[in-house]
């Protein structure tokens, strides 16, 4: 038997000794008191009440009172095990706890497969299948190293990387504070607020046109500007036609 | 025929049969089981019941990720097509071969472009982890971009995953600074140039557009500063901010239920 530290045990004696203390006065309100308890439901005080009738004279005592008052007397004066609570009984409900309250309880089962290996083989799959076109691709086709840097030679046309090129498309048409700052900067704020903005609970594409087409624009708008400024812009960020003129970009 | 069965084991027979031995007492032994935990597939006696299968994503380090179960259209490639996982497949393939690249590079305006010419030339396989290295940053953008287009469509940037996007549109500006910060470092024409027109941009920003220009080029025009800054910014800064990110939104995926429901 393993043994109980000492803090503890001092701790219980204390909650005994304050208990029955406690007890003591109980009796002095008798009915009344019991009364006040009745935030226990009746069918459990009536099942306590049937159990303690089994312990020969005190079920004569509990059937003339009709009362949990006199169980608690029995109690201060130690018929009944010490270790009860005020009313004599060895348990207390404390609360009751209604089904859906804590725990949020999912009524309809969800259709789940285990990871391993449903999940992990097609991952597998999938990073398998990009390493290897990555390392295929990057055997025949060299990343481009251009001449040392020269800050005193600017290539004709110089431009920015593929994604930023449609920022730098933008500058063509209006002041580079709308194109490289305002137009993004709110591109940008939007994007993120996306979720805040779109009230709109549904995630069925025949329920969010609107949202769905807005995307698509936003999309297309950006799509058209890189592949104009990457293939459709020459010398001088003048355009051209890239089947007439040759290819002015660099990956 | 009923000679050769008298006949002693064949070479190739004993070998399979001490290959067995070996194979036994390895995955017997007590440092073998205290490497690989219970239903391993590394594991003596793997056998398939749903108790090892949870097993196999409980004990694994990177497979718990993932829960244990995952909802069965989470699974179809036509649903996700693995864009997500790819672009993060990509990051450690990056990272894998950006360390490698590190061995033979050094920062400075003088050293940077003969280092990578070098590398190219020179050392094994220099120039096709430095091909991978670029290609897989190019694809690492359009991944995530694409990945971005997915969600949208998906509409799976509404509640409970609101929080979860707005750290995914983070992710990618992440992604694009990274991409943009290593364009420099071949120190070559176009890295120059490109970075040049990039930074110019910057610099029209109202209040601080200027001030954050110079902090990043390490003065007015780009210069020797610049290439060290951005290598720092490359290789650690970045990458630790994006790792952090990458953690939290896998996480979020998880706390918001798993991935978006079948539409």
């Amino acid at each position: 038997m393993t043994e109980i530290p000492e803090h503890l045990r001092k701790r219980a004696s204390e909650a005994k000794k304050k208990a029955e203390s406690a007890d003591a006065p109980a009796p002095a309100d008798s009915g009344g008191g019991s009364a006040a308890e009745s935030k226990i439901p009746a069918h459990l005080l009536e099942r306590s009440k049937s159990a303690k009738t089994k312990d020969g004279d005190t079920a004569t005592a509990v059937a003339a009172t009709g009362g949990g008052a006199a169980v608690a007397a029995a109690a201060a004066t130690g018929d009944v095990p010490v270790m009860s609570g005020p009313q004599g009984h060895t348990q207390r409900l404390l609360t009751v706890v209604k089904s859906g309250s804590i725990q949020d309880i999912k009524m309809k089962p969800q259709d789940k497969v285990h990871t391993w290996p449903h999940l992990i083989v097609v991952e597998f799959g999938a990073a398998l299948f990009c390493t290897a076109f990555l390392t295929i691709f990057s055997i025949f086709v060299n990343a481009p190293l251009l001449e040392l840097a020269n800050v005193n030679q600017t290539p004709n046309p110089s431009k920015a990387p593929w994604y930023f090129m449609g920022l730098q498309e933008l500058l063509t048409l209006f002041h580079p504070m709308v194109a490289g700052v305002t137009i993004p900067g709110l591109g940008l704020i939007v994007l993120i607020l996306a979720p805040y903005i779109d009230k709109n609970p549904s995630n069925r594409p025949e329920d969010r046109k609107f949202a769905v087409s807005l995307f698509t624009i936003f999309l297309m708008f950006w799509a058209v500007l890189v592949i104009i400024g990457s293939f459709f812009r020459g010398p001088g960020f003048n355009f051209i036609f890239p089947w007439a003129d040759g290819l002015f970009f660099e990956l | 025929m009923a000679k050769s069965i008298q006949d002693k084991p064949t070479l190739s027979e004993r070998a399979g049969d001490v290959a067995q031995q070996t194979a036994d007492t390895v995955q017997g032994s007590q440092a073998w089981n205290s490497i690989f935990r219970p239903g391993s597939v590394f594991r003596k006696g793997y056998t398939d019941s749903p108790r090892n299968r949870s097993y196999v994503i409980m004990n694994s380090v990177l497979y718990h990720l993932h829960p244990v179960k995952v909802k069965r259209h989470a699974v179809k490639v036509s649903y996700t097509l693995c864009l997500g996982g790819l672009s993060f497949f990509l990051f450690i393939l990056l990272t894998i071969t950006g360390i490698f690249l590190m061995f033979f590079y050094r920062p400075t305006a003088a050293a940077a472009w003969d280092d990578i010419a070098t590398l190219q030339t020179g050392v094994a396989f220099g120039l096709l982890v430095r091909n991978m290295h670029r290609w897989g940053a190019h694809l690492m953008v359009l991944s995530v971009f694409l990945h971005m287009a997915r969600v949208f469509y998906h509409g799976a940037y509404k509640p409970p995953r609101e929080f979860n996007w707005v750290i995914g549109v983070l992710l990618l500006q992440f992604t694009l600074l990274l991409s943009f910060t290593g364009y420099l470092l071949p120190w070559d024409q176009l890295a120059l140039w490109a970075v040049a027109v990039g930074t110019n941009m910057m610099g029209y920003t109202p209040v601080f557009g200027n001030e954050v220009r110079f902090v990043l080029l390490g003065g007015s025009v780009i210069g020797r500063e610049t290439l060290l800054r951005w290598y720092v910014l490359h290789v650690l800064l970045l990458p630790f901010v994006t790792v952090i990110f990458l953690a939290v939104h896998f996480w979020r995926v998880r706390k918001d239920g798993g991935i978006s429901g079948p539409l």
